[in-house]
């Protein structure tokens, strides 16, 4: 029963690492779009990419947080204890990324334009890597199990927790720019799709390196991690690094979709091995997914909600991306005017 | 010199916490009736210009859409941080209660989730969709934000009527009813209050931004549409909310009888109990200043035994499990506020529809217009009241009679410097997003003048997007 509730969860973080990833990666490549003339262009196409999804996609994490809160609710408590500090500043940042993002679009002078953006752009980076060092904090075993604090600062800033949030970046940035070719293509913008394609070849090598290095970190910092990672998970571990290469050669091909399906697959593969390394601890080796699951009535409960979700959420996901791959969703309202001409 | 600094940072966090969390939901309750109510009032307005062929219903309906893909947006975040708070602030309740406080929210993710894929499919449909087809991808958006509201507050009502569990003599819990969990007793009628609650506020938030347009003089009929749909709707709901309101009283009298005593501002057990408009309770125990309406209170509370009905005093219970004389003086005088302001706002109601009994039409005069700009924050501050009422008015427990504020908090003792930085951060994002809202409003005035480019569901010969992206 607890290993349903762990698989659903674990769903709702590969959801979230390989939709809502995307969105912040898209941040990360706005962050680095240059100056307001030169930058518009491909801000142009990240603002068309993520304008109708991100608000969808972000709901995963909420999902994440509701699943971890009612079926394991000891470790929580825990990990909200211990990584107090980069959670927080996660929140912060995804106050300032949405609402950055939300204002952007509405006003028209440049100067507010370039505020708004580096409030989404710079947060977009921020809330990755703090996620992804609590990851690390996680899988090092950092947090103490029963619901006690652990070291405030320690837990979260250390070669893992850095790892951690270095890779959360990294995949995020590689993840958006293969997404981006794809985004650019669409609205038949053959310099934008050049543009985002030699960012993504980057992108998918600078992954592979830091992905190369993370294996001597764990293997120094976190040996049960590495253990995982080598054995358990190994074939998720290979998965993604054959899903990696396929990307790679498929962008310098120009096959876009194919390189878009592979670079989820790389991403979500290794995500799914860091779930398999660490199994079956909740938290590593003080606390066991069994030893932190909740009653089998609330494990029930939630399965049923999440098929509830499955059979309302598939569909409609399903049309809210059909209809943005088809260009049925291009702006909100109707043409606007005076954004629309100086926008471009 | 590093001792001090320690000290320094090293404070309590419960009252911190307790304000931290108090600071964000009250915020995130303004945005809650913009999500809940207004894509409902945005498809009247969609249907009307559907099927009367009014062009100006049609362009306000695509104007709100677009100022809710704003509010809608804010709203997300701040509704996230909360999410991020139940842990950062109150750790050792979830610890122990998220297996049963948590069911709700599984179902209200599914609500959330459907809601931002239908609001984005509807806001960014206007262009593309066949008309009809559009209107139809609205409807989940009302759909999904009642059930959301209803599964949040279902949380909330279980926080004071804990059910659908069984705990062993550690009160550890051993076993969970998902159904009794969202089903407690307090559920359906706060559930229901808070909803009404959403379209009584939505409606007269957006309904008072078109008052004050007319009283600028924009009598157009654009800002007349724009004035009676929401009012209309808020109209509707405010009688409706005196009647909900007065159940969950009585429903509160029954079952929280503390809470009901702070309310009503009684010390000591008795019956023929006044009903005290404002007026405060002294740390003596008795009742000074306020205007005593005798016997009113006992009335209300149960009208079959009238003025003999007992109202238990807060004297029953032992100190320590009372509010204190601050809690109860703040729940007494918002409960004031939120049945005075909503007694206001209901009778509003008898003189506009009065008005169109009699003339066939909304009543013209400055004076109503004027009462009717400033329905907008009077609504806000009722919802606000009455939210202080069930929150302060549970003290001093997080979980009802089974675990107490002090016991839920974090030990982190740097909550004060997250609460300036939340503080900081959110006046900041609330001074921007009411800039932005206005600067969106001006442009549109701006547009009327000269730009003729505002048809929905016009020729797709040139989408925007084309221009945003190719130079």
């Amino acid at each position: 029963m607890s290993t349903a509730a762990a698989v659903v969860l674990f769903i709702g973080i590969l959801a979230y690492a390989v939709f809502g990833g995307a969105d912040f990666g898209a941040g990360f490549w706005d962050l680095i779009a240059g100056g307001a003339e030169g930058g518009a262009r491909p801000r142009g196409v990240i603002e068309h990419a993520i304008g109708p999804v991100w608000e969808a996609n972000h709901v995963w994490l909420i999902f994440v947080w509701v699943v971890l809160w009612t079926c394991f609710p000891v470790a929580y408590a825990s990990i909200t204890l211990t990584v107090f500090v980069p959670l927080t500043i996660a929140a912060f940042g995804i106050v300032l990324r949405g609402s950055g993002f939300a204002f952007r679009k509405t006003v028209t002078r440049t100067s507010s334009k370039r505020n708004f953006g580096a409030a989404f752009a710079a947060s977009s980076v921020l809330v990755p890597y703090c996620l992804g060092a609590v990851v690390g904090a996680i899988a090092s075993g950092r947090i103490p199990a029963g619901g006690v604090a652990g070291d405030p600062w320690g837990s979260w800033i250390n070669p893992t927790s850095i790892l951690g949030g270095v890779m959360a970046v990294v995949m995020v940035a590689y993840l958006a720019s293969v997404y981006l070719v794809w985004d650019a293509r669409r609205v038949a913008d053959d310099e934008m799709v050049d543009y985002f394609r030699r960012r993504a070849v980057v992108a998918a090598i600078v992954a592979g390196v830091v992905a190369f290095a993370g294996i001597f970190v764990l293997h120094h910092d976190a040996p049960f991690l590495y253990g995982g990672l080598t054995s358990r998970g190994l074939p998720a571990v290979i998965v993604s690094a054959l899903c990696g290469v396929g990307s790679l050669v498929l962008l310098m091909r120009h096959a876009a979709h194919g390189a878009r399906l592979l670079a989820a697959g790389a991403v979500g593969t290794i995500v799914l091995g860091w779930g398999m390394a660490q199994w079956d601890y909740a938290l590593p080796q003080t606390l066991t997914v069994a030893q932190a699951a909740a009653p089998s009535g609330t494990i029930v409960g939630v399965l049923v909600a999440t098929g509830l979700a499955a059979a309302l959420l598939g569909p409609s996901f399903v049309l809210l991306y059909t209809m943005d791959q088809r260009s049925l969703l291009p702006g909100e309202g109707v043409h606007d005017q005076v954004s629309g001409s100086e926008a471009s | 010199m590093l001792h001090a600094a320690h000290a320094l940072v090293a404070v309590n966090p419960v009252p911190w916490a307790r304000a931290q969390m108090a600071f964000t939901l009250a915020a995130h309750i303004i945005l809650v009736p913009l999500g809940v109510s207004w894509a409902f009032m945005a498809l009247i307005a969609n249907y009307r210009g559907l099927k009367k062929n009014e062009p100006e219903s049609i362009v306000l309906a695509q104007r709100w859409s677009k100022y809710m893909a704003v509010t809608f947006a804010v709203g997300a975040v701040s509704g996230t941080v909360l999410t991020f708070e139940f842990g950062l602030l109150w750790p050792r309740f979830m610890g122990q209660w998220g297996e049963a406080f948590g069911i709700p929210f599984a179902f209200e993710g599914i609500f959330f989730f459907l809601e931002a894929i239908f609001i984005a499919i509807y806001i960014y449909g206007w262009q593309r969709l066949k008309p009809w087809a559009h209107f139809w991808t609205g409807v989940p958006v009302v759909l999904s934000g009642i059930l959301g509201a209803a599964s949040v507050v279902a949380a909330n009502a279980w926080m004071n009527e804990p059910s659908g569990f069984t705990m062993d003599a550690a009160g550890q819990i051993t076993s969970v009813d998902p159904w009794g969990v969202i089903f407690n007793k307090a559920m359906p009628l706060q559930a229901l209050h808070m909803i009404v609650a959403a379209y009584v506020v939505g409606g007269f938030l957006i309904a008072s931004v078109y008052a004050m347009g007319m009283l600028r003089g924009r009598r157009d009929r654009y800002h007349r549409i724009g004035f009676l749909i929401p009012f209309t709707v808020a109209i509707v709901f405010s009688p409706i909310q005196m009647l909900v309101g007065d159940a969950l009283a009585r429903w509160v009298y029954s079952n929280q009888p503390e809470k009901f005593a702070a309310i009503e501002l009684v010390p000591h057990t008795a019956s023929d109990v006044p009903e005290t408009l404002l007026g405060h309770l002294n740390a003596d125990g008795t009742v000074t200043g306020g205007i005593p309406i005798p016997g009113l209170a006992s009335w209300l509370s149960n009208p079959g035994t009238g003025k003999a009905t007992v109202v238990q005093g807060l004297n029953t219970e032992p100190v320590e499990n009372q509010p204190t004389i601050d809690e109860v003086n703040i729940v007494h005088l918002s409960w004031d506020v939120m049945v005075g302001l909503g007694t206001f706002l209901a009778l509003l109601s008898v003189w506009y529809a009065l008005s169109w009994l009699i003339k066939r039409d909304m009543p013209k005069s400055r004076w109503f217009l004027r009462i009717a700009a400033s329905t907008g924050v009077l609504a806000v501050i009722t919802m606000e009241a009455g939210w202080v009422v069930t929150e302060v008015g549970r003290q001093p427990w997080i979980v009802y009679n089974l675990m107490r504020v002090e016991n839920a908090a974090t030990g982190n003792t740097g909550v004060w410097v997250t609460f300036l930085g939340v503080l900081a951060l959110y006046v900041g994002v609330a001074v921007t997003l009411i800039l932005v809202l206005r600067l969106m409003s001006r442009r549109y005035r701006g547009e009327e003048d000269g730009g003729d480019d505002d048809v929905p569901y016009g020729p797709r010969s040139t989408p925007d997007l084309d221009e945003s992206v190719v130079p």
